[in-house]
C-alpha cells in the first residue's frame, strides 16, 4: 500500500485494522441480520499505482477509542467505518486567518481514503459545540472528492500542483482549494524530509491523479444506514414504476409509462422507467435516441417533454422524418399545438459554463488578505467578466420562456439537447419550480432532483468530475448552476419555499462527499452495472450506498433545523389541491388551431419542417425574438410584468425578476469561509434565528394550546416555555453572517479595515482637485 | 423529527396573501408612494371632473390642464390631466385602467427643461429633472406660447420660490402634530446622557451669539483647561473658525470624538500654541492614551494642495504624540458627478449585460466604502484603541459630519435608536453646520450651482448599508431613511432649510415651520424595525468590503416597477409577533381559568409531573 513505510506508528494501525477485519464476518453476519444492507468493502487501495490488493478494514469507532489511549501523546482522527488512513506527517503548521493575522497551528496531517484530515496538538472543543456540525467531516477535513486545485509554494512562488511536478522537488506550503471553496494553507518546512515526501506525495497522489470508481470512499463506506430513512421515505425516487404512475396522477397528465427499458434494453443512456406520450407506439425504432420524456403536466393539460437528439448517423430525410414524429407525438398530447427549443442553440455550452465558473469560483478562493483587498477594487467588473450571473440569467430567462408557453399560451413544450441530460435538466427543473408549488417544498424539490436529475440520468460522474479525470471536455458544473437558479428564486421569493439557502448550500457541498451513491453515476444503467459488480456477495445483492436526503448520515436532526426556512409560508391546510384553480385564460386559442405559423427566424434545428406538419401544428420556436433587434430578455418582459402586476400567490406561478441588480451572487455560499466579508453579529443569519425563534415560541404557544385543548381537564399548570432551549440563539446579536458554516474562532471583536484604499480610487478629472467651496 | 401537528401549526401564521395590497398599490400607483404618508393629514380638494386630489393644510390649486401626456419610460405614455399647487404637482392620468396618479413635491424639481418644438403639431413637451433619482416628461396638445401663460409658468414659479423671491411652502404649512420635532434635541441633555460636563471636559458659551464661529452651535463641549479666550485664538486658526471641540465621549474610555475643520497652515507652516495647547488637553483629558489621531479625511494630496490656499492640515513636528491619517475621501464635486453617473446608469432603463461594470464605474459604492471605511478607522481607534480621536476635512462640514455621524453610530447604540438617530442629525448635520442649503438647493432654479452635492443622501446610504448588515441592530426601518431623505428635498418641513443654526434662528424657522420629527414622531409604528433588539453597549463593526456594499435598490431604483421589492421581511415578522401576542394570550386566559379552578380543588393533582415542552422544529 501506498506510503506506510517507516512509520511505525502507522504500521501499528495497519496491524490493528487487520485484527479488526478478521472479525468483520461476524460483523457482517449481525448486520444482515438487523436487515440493513451495510455490505463488506473492498478497497481499491490507494489509487491506480499498487498492483496488488491492498488490506481490507473494518474499524468500528469503539476499537478506534480503544487505540486511542495507547500512544500517548500523539492523536488519530476518528475514521468513519471503512475508512484507512494512508499516511500522516507531524508536526505540521497550518495557517489560520482568524483575527486577520496569519497564524498557525501545529498538528498531524493525514491522507485516508477518505479525507485529508489535519488533527492539531492542541485542544480543540470548537468542534464539538458546533450547532451545525456535520458527522462526516469536520472542519478540517477535506473529502478527498472535494479537493479542487493544490497549489505548492516553491521558493515564494506559487505553482499548481499536476502529476508530474510531484516527483522531485516538495514544495514548503501547499495550499488546498476545495469544491466547496475552503481553502486550507498547510507549512511542511517543520517536519522531517521524509515525512514531507511521503505526505506531500500521498496528498497529491490521492486527491489529483486519476482514479477508478471503485476507489471511490463510497464503495468502502459501511455506515449503517439510518432506520428513520427507512421507515418513511418521502423523498420519491422515482425508482419504481408506481413513483411515476403516482406523479403522474398528481399532475394528470395523460401518458404512456415506459417498462420496456426495465432492463436497458431500449437504451442505455434512458431511465428504467419513463413517461413518453401516449401516442408513442414503436419505442424500438427510436434506437433509445430521440424519445420525448415527459416531465410535467401543466393543469390546462399541455405539458413539458425534453429529448436528446435523433440519431445523427441517419440520412437527412430520416433525421427530419425522425423529428416529426417526435414533434408530432408531443403535439398530440394536447391541442396539437407544441414549441420546441434546442437548447444546445439558445444557452452557453457546457464549456462556457465550465470555463465560466472557474473564473468565477476564483474570486473566491483567497490566500490573504492582500489579495482579498486587492481584488475588492475591481469586483463588479470581474464578476461581470466570468459571465457567471448572465449565464445564470440566461438559464432563468429560458426557463421564464418555457413557463409563459405552458402556462400562459397552453401549449405543448419540447426542449431538446445532444444528450437531453443537461440543460434540459437545468430548464426543464426550472420551469417545474416556477409552476408548481409542489417542487418548492423540501420533498418536492428532492422528488425533483431524483425525477429530473438522478433518474433523469444527468451523467454526475462526468459533469462533477469526481474521479480527476484530465480530458476536460466533458466537466462541468451543471448542477450546480441549477442550485444557483434555484437559489436566485428562493432569494427573491423567500416565503415560497420551504427550504433554506443553507439547505442549497449544504446540499451543493454533498455533491462532492463520496459517501452518497445520488451523484457518483452517469445513469441509471450505470449506476446499477457498478453497484452489481462492487458488491462483494453477488449472490447477497446489490451494493448501495445511503442517499444524500438522508440528511440524518451528515446532519443531527437540530442541526437539520437549518434546512427548513422559517419565512415560508405555508399553504392554508384545508386545500388538498396542489395548484391553484386557474380559470383558463386563454379559451380564445381553444377555438383557434389555425394560428398563423410563424417560421422561425434563425436558422435553427428545426426550421425545416415538412408541410403537412405546417398544416397540422402551430409548431413554433419559444425564443421568438431571436432575430430580432429587440433583446431576447424583451420577450418575457410583457410576461413578467403582467405576472407581477397580479396580487402575489406563493402557492401560484412564481417568476424571477432578471434584471440587472435583481441577479445576485450567492453570498453564503462563496464568502462564507472568508474572514474579511464576515459580518460580526449581523448578516440574513441574524435575522433568520430571529424567525426560528419567534416561530418555535409561536409553536410552542400553540402546543401549549393543544394540549389544553385535548386535556379537557386542563388541571396542572404548565407554564409556556418561551425561553426555547433547542433553538436558543440568545448569542445572535453576536454570530457572524457566515453561520452556521464558519466559525471563528478567537471572538476578538475586532474590525476588519481594508488596506489600500486609494488604489481603488483614482479619480482622475479635474474634479477632484477642485476646491470644496466655489469661490 | 419531531412530527406531531407542526405541518398545519404554522398555517394561519403567515397567509400567502398579506402582501396583496402591498403589491398591487405598489405597482399601479408606480410613481405616488411615500408622498402620500401624510394622508390623516390632508384636506381633500374637490374639482369636478378631475377627480379627488388630497391637498395640505394652506395647499392651494395654482393651476391645472387638461389633456396632458406624461411619457412614462415604463409603462409608455399616459394622459390625463396636470395641477400644480403651491406645494406639488399632481398628474392624474384618465386613459388607463386602473387609474394611477404622480405625485411630487416641487421642491424635489432640480430644473425644468423645455424641449424643443419636435412634433410638427407643435406640442409643448417639458422633462421635470429631479433631485431624486428620476425625469418626467410631460407633453401639453396646446402650442407652445399658450403654454407659456399657463401651467408651465406657474410651475417654474412654484418649483424656485427663492428663485422668484417666494417663501418656501415650508413657512406656510401650518400643520399641527401631536408632538414637537423642534424639541426633539437638546444639546445640554445630550450632553449630559453622555456624563459632560465633567472634570475633563466644560460646555462653553463662548460661542453664545454666534461671534466665535457662526457655523457652529451655541452650546460647545471643550477640555476645562482651555479658556474662552483661548478659544477665540484657535477659531481664527481654524478654517471658518471651526475650532476642536467633542462631538461624543466613550462612556467608559472616556475616549473622545473631536470635530474641527482644517488649521490655517499655509505654506509656511504657520502653528498656534492655542491650537497645540487645545489638542494636548483633549488627549490629556482621556487618562488611557498617550497618543491622539488626528483623520484628515481628505486625500493627502488635496490636503498638501490646500496649503497653497492658507489651509493644510497638522504637521507632527508641532503636535507632539500626535498622529495624523488620510481617509481619501473625495470632495463634493466628486461625489456629485458619481451621482450623476448612477442616475444615468439606473434610470430609466437598466443595461443588463453591462449592469455590473456600469455600476462599478460610476464609483458610488466605492466613495460609501470609503466612507465607511473612514468611519469604521475611527470608531476602531476609539472603540478599540481608547484613543480620542480629532476629524476633520477641509471646512468640516461635509465629510467631517459624514464620519463623525456614522462613527457614532457604530459606537453609540443610542443613536440606532429613532429619536436617537434623530438627535444625531439634528446634532453633527444640523448644529454644526452642513450647509443643507447650498447643498440641495432648495427652491433654487440655479441648478448648475457647483455648492451642490449629494454629502447628507451618501450619509443616509451608508447608515441604510449598516442596516443591512445589521438587520436587528437599528430600531428604524428602511421606510424612515427614505422618508428622511424625500423631506430632505421636498420643502414641507424647516428641518432641512438654511445653512447653519444661526440662520434657522434668525429666519425662525422653528417657530415658523413644521419640523420633519413632528410628522415622524406622530406616527412612528411605520417606521420601527420590528427585528430590532436592543443590546447596550453593543459595537458595530460593519463589512466594508464591496462585495457586501450593495446598491440601495429600494431608493435609487424605486421609480422602476420591475424593481419593486419582494415581501418585505419585516411584514412576515410582524405577523409571527402579532401571532405571538394572540397566542400569550390566549395561554394567560387559559391559565387564569385553570389557576382559578385549581385554587377550588388545589391539592387533586399537585404531584403531576410539569411536563416540560418538547422543543419543537421549525417545520416538517
Amino acid at each position: 500500500c501506498f506510503p506506510t513505510k517507516g512509520n511505525p506508528r502507522l504500521l501499528v494501525q495497519r496491524e490493528r485494522e487487520e485484527s479488526c477485519v478478521r472479525t468483520l464476518p461476524d460483523f457482517h453476519l449481525t448486520a444482515r441480520e438487523a436487515g440493513y444492507c451495510g455490505t463488506m468493502l473492498s478497497l481499491g487501495s490507494g489509487g491506480a499505482k499498487s498492483s496488488k490488493p491492498s488490506f481490507v478494514s473494518y474499524v468500528t469507532p469503539e476499537e478506534i477509542k480503544l487505540e486511542k489511549d495507547l500512544p500517548k501523546k500523539e492523536k488519530h482522527p476518528d475514521l468513519l467505518p471503512g475508512e484507512v488512513v494512508f499516511c500522516s506527517a507531524n508536526p505540521i503548521l497550518k495557517y489560520t486567518q482568524d483575527d486577520l493575522s496569519q497564524r498557525g497551528i501545529f498538528g498531524t496531517l493525514f491522507c485516508t481514503n477518505f479525507r485529508v484530515t489535519f488533527l492539531s496538538d492542541e485542544l480543540t472543543q470548537e468542534e464539538k459545540s458546533k450547532t451545525f456540525k456535520n458527522k462526516l467531516y469536520g472542519e478540517n477535513d477535506i473529502p478527498l472528492m472535494c479537493v479542487d486545485h493544490i497549489y505548492g509554494a516553491y521558493d515564494e512562488k506559487r505553482k499548481l500542483i499536476t502529476g508530474s511536478l510531484v516527483k522531485n522537488k516538495y514544495p514548503s506550503k501547499i495550499i488546498i482549494h476545495c469544491k466547496d471553496l475552503r481553502v486550507f494553507q498547510f507549512c511542511l518546512t517543520y517536519t522531517k524530509e521524509e515525512d514531507t515526501k511521503k505526505i506531500f506525495q500521498g496528498i497529491a497522489h490521492h486527491c489529483l491523479e486519476e482514479k477508478s470508481l471503485k476507489c471511490i470512499f463510497a464503495f468502502s463506506y459501511a455506515g449503517t444506514p439510518s432506520p428513520e430513512m427507512q421507515r418513511k421515505r418521502e423523498t420519491i425516487m422515482f425508482e419504481s414504476p408506481e413513483d411515476w404512475t403516482q406523479e403522474m396522477k398528481r399532475t394528470k397528465a395523460k401518458c404512456r409509462l415506459v417498462t420496456e427499458n426495465e432492463n436497458f434494453e431500449l437504451s442505455q443512456r434512458l431511465p428504467k422507467y419513463f413517461v413518453i406520450p401516449s401516442t408513442i407506439e414503436d419505442l424500438f425504432s427510436y434506437q433509445g435516441k430521440g424519445l420525448p420524456i415527459w416531465c410535467w403536466s401543466h393543469h390546462s393539460g399541455c405539458a413539458l417533454f425534453k429529448a436528446s437528439f435523433p440519431p445523427m448517423t441517419q440520412e437527412e430525410v430520416d433525421f427530419q422524418k425522425h423529428l416529426d414524429t417526435m414533434i408530432n407525438a408531443v403535439a398530440h398530447n394536447y391541442l396539437y399545438s407544441v414549441k420546441t427549443e434546442d437548447l444546445s442553440e439558445s444557452l452557453p455550452t457546457i464549456l462556457d459554463i465550465q470555463q465560466s465558473y472557474n473564473k468565477f469560483k476564483q474570486f473566491f478562493l483567497i490566500d490573504n488578505s492582500t489579495d482579498f483587498w486587492l481584488s475588492d477594487v475591481k469586483w463588479f467588473s470581474s464578476l461581470e467578466s466570468s459571465g457567471w450571473l448572465d449565464i445564470i440569467r440566461q438559464c432563468l430567462h429560458k426557463a421564464v420562456e418555457v413557463v409563459e408557453c405552458i402556462d400562459k399560451d397552453n401549449t405543448n413544450v419540447l426542449v431538446t439537447e445532444e444528450e437531453g441530460t443537461d440543460l434540459c435538466c437545468v430548464i426543464s427543473s426550472l420551469a417545474q419550480i416556477m409552476l408548481d408549488p409542489y417542487y418548492r417544498t423540501l420533498m418536492g424539490f428532492q422528488s425533483l432532483v431524483q425525477k429530473e436529475w438522478v433518474a433523469g440520468c444527468h451523467a454526475f460522474l462526468d459533469r462533477c468530475n469526481h474521479l480527476h479525470q484530465k480530458d476536460k471536455e466533458c466537466h462541468s458544473p451543471v448542477f450546480l448552476l441549477f442550485l444557483e437558479c434555484v437559489w436566485q428564486l428562493v432569494h427573491q421569493h423567500s416565503p415560497a419555499f420551504q427550504f433554506s439557502e443553507t439547505y442549497l448550500t449544504v446540499l451543493s457541498d454533498s455533491v462532492h462527499v463520496p459517501v452518497f451513491g445520488t451523484f457518483l453515476f452517469n445513469s441509471a444503467h450505470h449506476r446499477e452495472s457498478v453497484m452489481k459488480a462492487e458488491s462483494p456477495l453477488a449472490q447477497s445483492g446489490t451494493l448501495s450506498c445511503p442517499t444524500v436526503w438522508d440528511w440524518s448520515v451528515q446532519f443531527d436532526s437540530k442541526a437539520q433545523n437549518f434546512f427548513f426556512n422559517p419565512l415560508y409560508s405555508e399553504k392554508v391546510k384545508h386545500e388538498k389541491t396542489v395548484r391553484k384553480p386557474h380559470k383558463p385564460k386563454h379559451q380564445r386559442q381553444l377555438s383557434l388551431p389555425s394560428t398563423a405559423f410563424k417560421t422561425p427566424t434563425k436558422k435553427g434545428f428545426f426550421k425545416e419542417e415538412t408541410d403537412s406538419l405546417k398544416k397540422m401544428l402551430r409548431v413554433k420556436r419559444i425564443s421568438r425574438w431571436m432575430g430580432s433587434p429587440d433583446s431576447p430578455m424583451a420577450a418575457t418582459r410583457e410576461f413578467y410584468e403582467s405576472w407581477q402586476q397580479r396580487p402575489l400567490d406563493y402557492h401560484g406561478l412564481l417568476l424571477p425578476n432578471l434584471d440587472g441588480p435583481a441577479v445576485r451572487v450567492w453570498m453564503q455560499r462563496y464568502v462564507r469561509w472568508i474572514p474579511e466579508v464576515h459580518i460580526q453579529g449581523g448578516g440574513s443569519m441574524a435575522v433568520m434565528t430571529k424567525f426560528m425563534e419567534l416561530l418555535s415560541q409561536v409553536q410552542d404557544l400553540k402546543r401549549v394550546l393543544e394540549q389544553r385543548d385535548a386535556s379537557q381537564a386542563a388541571k396542572f399548570d404548565h407554564r409556556p416555555h418561551l425561553q426555547h432551549r433547542l433553538l436558543s440563539f440568545g448569542s445572535s446579536g453576536r454570530l457572524s453572517s457566515s453561520f452556521p458554516f464558519a466559525y471563528s474562532r478567537n471572538r476578538s471583536f475586532k474590525p476588519i479595515i481594508p488596506t489600500g484604499l486609494m488604489q481603488s480610487l483614482m479619480v482622475t478629472d479635474n474634479l477632484a482637485s477642485q476646491e470644496d467651496e466655489a469661490s | 423529527m419531531e412530527e406531531s401537528g407542526s405541518v398545519d401549526s404554522v398555517e394561519s401564521l403567515c397567509s400567502s396573501t398579506t402582501t396583496r395590497s402591498d403589491r398591487s398599490s405598489g405597482t399601479k400607483v408606480s410613481d405616488t408612494e411615500l408622498r402620500s404618508k401624510g394622508r390623516a393629514f390632508e384636506k381633500v380638494y374637490k374639482d369636478p371632473g378631475k377627480g379627488e386630489l388630497p391637498l395640505l393644510e394652506e395647499e392651494l390649486v395654482q393651476d391645472a390642464a387638461k389633456d396632458v401626456t406624461y411619457i412614462c419610460p415604463f409603462i409608455g405614455p399616459a394622459r390625463g390631466s396636470l395641477t400644480v399647487t403651491n406645494y406639488r404637482l399632481f398628474f392624474r392620468c384618465t386613459d388607463r385602467e386602473p387609474v394611477f396618479g404622480l405625485d411630487l413635491p416641487l421642491g424635489v424639481l432640480s430644473r425644468v427643461e423645455k424641449i424643443g418644438a419636435a412634433t410638427s403639431r407643435g406640442d409643448a413637451s417639458y422633462v421635470l429633472v429631479c433631485k431624486d433619482m428620476r425625469n418626467l416628461r410631460f407633453v401639453h396638445k396646446e402650442p407652445e406660447d399658450s403654454l407659456k401663460k399657463s401651467v408651465f409658468e406657474v410651475l417654474m414659479k412654484f418649483a424656485f420660490p427663492v428663485s422668484n423671491n417666494m417663501s418656501l411652502f415650508a413657512f406656510e404649512y401650518k400643520q399641527v402634530f401631536p408632538e414637537n420635532g423642534w424639541r426633539v434635541y437638546d444639546p445640554l441633555a445630550e450632553y449630559k446622557r453622555q456624563g459632560l460636563p465633567n472634570e475633563s471636559w466644560r460646555i462653553s458659551k463662548v460661542n453664545d451669539h454666534y461671534e466665535l464661529c457662526d457655523s457652529y452651535p451655541a452650546v460647545l463641549v471643550v477640555p476645562v483647561t482651555i479658556t474662552d479666550e483661548e478659544l477665540r485664538r484657535v477659531s481664527s486658526f481654524r478654517a471658518k473658525g471651526r475650532i476642536p471641540v467633542l462631538s461624543w465621549i466613550h462612556p467608559e474610555s472616556q475616549a473622545a470624538v473631536v470635530r474641527s475643520s482644517q488649521p490655517m497652515v499655509g505654506q509656511n507652516g504657520r502653528r498656534s500654541k492655542e491650537d497645540e495647547k487645545l489638542l494636548q488637553a483633549i488627549m490629556d483629558a482621556n487618562a488611557q492614551s498617550h497618543k491622539l489621531f488626528i483623520f484628515d479625511s481628505r486625500p493627502s494630496v488635496n490636503a498638501a494642495a490646500n496649503k497653497m490656499k492658507g489651509g493644510g492640515y497638522e504637521s507632527e513636528d508641532a503636535y507632539q504624540n500626535a498622529e495624523l491619517v488620510f481617509l481619501d475621501i473625495h470632495n463634493i464635486h466628486v461625489m456629485r458627478e458619481s451621482l450623476r453617473k448612477l442616475k444615468d446608469v439606473v434610470y430609466p432603463n437598466i443595461e443588463e449585460s453591462h449592469w455590473l461594470s456600469n455600476l462599478e464605474s460610476t464609483h458610488w459604492l466605492e466613495h460609501i466604502k470609503l466612507i465607511l471605511a473612514g468611519a469604521l478607522r475611527i470608531a476602531d481607534k476609539v472603540e478599540s484603541g481608547k484613543t480620542s480621536v480629532v476629524v476633520h476635512c477641509s471646512d468640516g462640514w461635509d465629510r467631517t459630519a459624514q464620519l463623525t455621524s456614522l462613527a457614532l453610530i457604530m459606537l453609540d447604540s443610542h443613536y440606532r435608536t429613532i429619536r436617537g438617530f434623530q438627535i444625531l442629525v439634528e446634532k453633527e448635520w444640523l448644529s454644526f453646520g452642513h450647509r443643507f442649503q447650498q447643498r440641495v438647493g432648495h427652491g433654487d432654479k440655479n441648478h448648475t450651482d457647483a455648492d451642490r452635492s449629494p454629502i447628507f443622501l451618501q450619509f443616509i446610504d451608508c447608515v441604510w448599508q449598516m442596516t443591512r448588515q445589521f438587520p436587528a441592530a437599528f430600531e428604524f426601518n428602511e421606510n424612515f431613511l427614505i422618508t428622511i431623505l424625500d423631506h430632505l428635498y421636498s420643502c414641507l418641513f424647516g428641518t432641512f432649510l438654511c445653512n447653519s443654526e444661526q440662520q434657522r434662528l434668525k429666519e425662525e424657522v422653528p417657530k415658523r415651520t413644521v419640523s420633519v420629527w413632528s410628522f415622524v414622531n406622530s406616527q412612528l409604528e411605520e417606521f420601527v424595525n420590528p427585528l430590532y433588539v436592543h443590546y447596550p453597549s453593543h459595537v458595530l463593526f460593519p463589512t466594508v468590503g464591496i462585495r457586501h456594499l450593495q446598491l440601495w435598490v429600494s431608493y435609487y431604483i424605486r421609480w422602476n416597477p420591475r424593481m419593486r421589492p419582494q415581501e418585505p421581511v419585516h411584514q412576515r415578522y410582524k405577523e409571527l409577533l402579532a401571532k405571538r401576542a394572540e397566542l400569550q394570550k390566549r395561554v394567560e386566559e387559559l391559565q387564569r381559568e385553570a389557576a382559578n379552578r385549581t385554587a377550588s380543588s388545589s391539592s387533586e393533582r399537585a404531584g403531576s409531573p410539569t411536563r416540560s415542552i418538547t422543543p419543537v422544529q421549525t417545520f416538517v
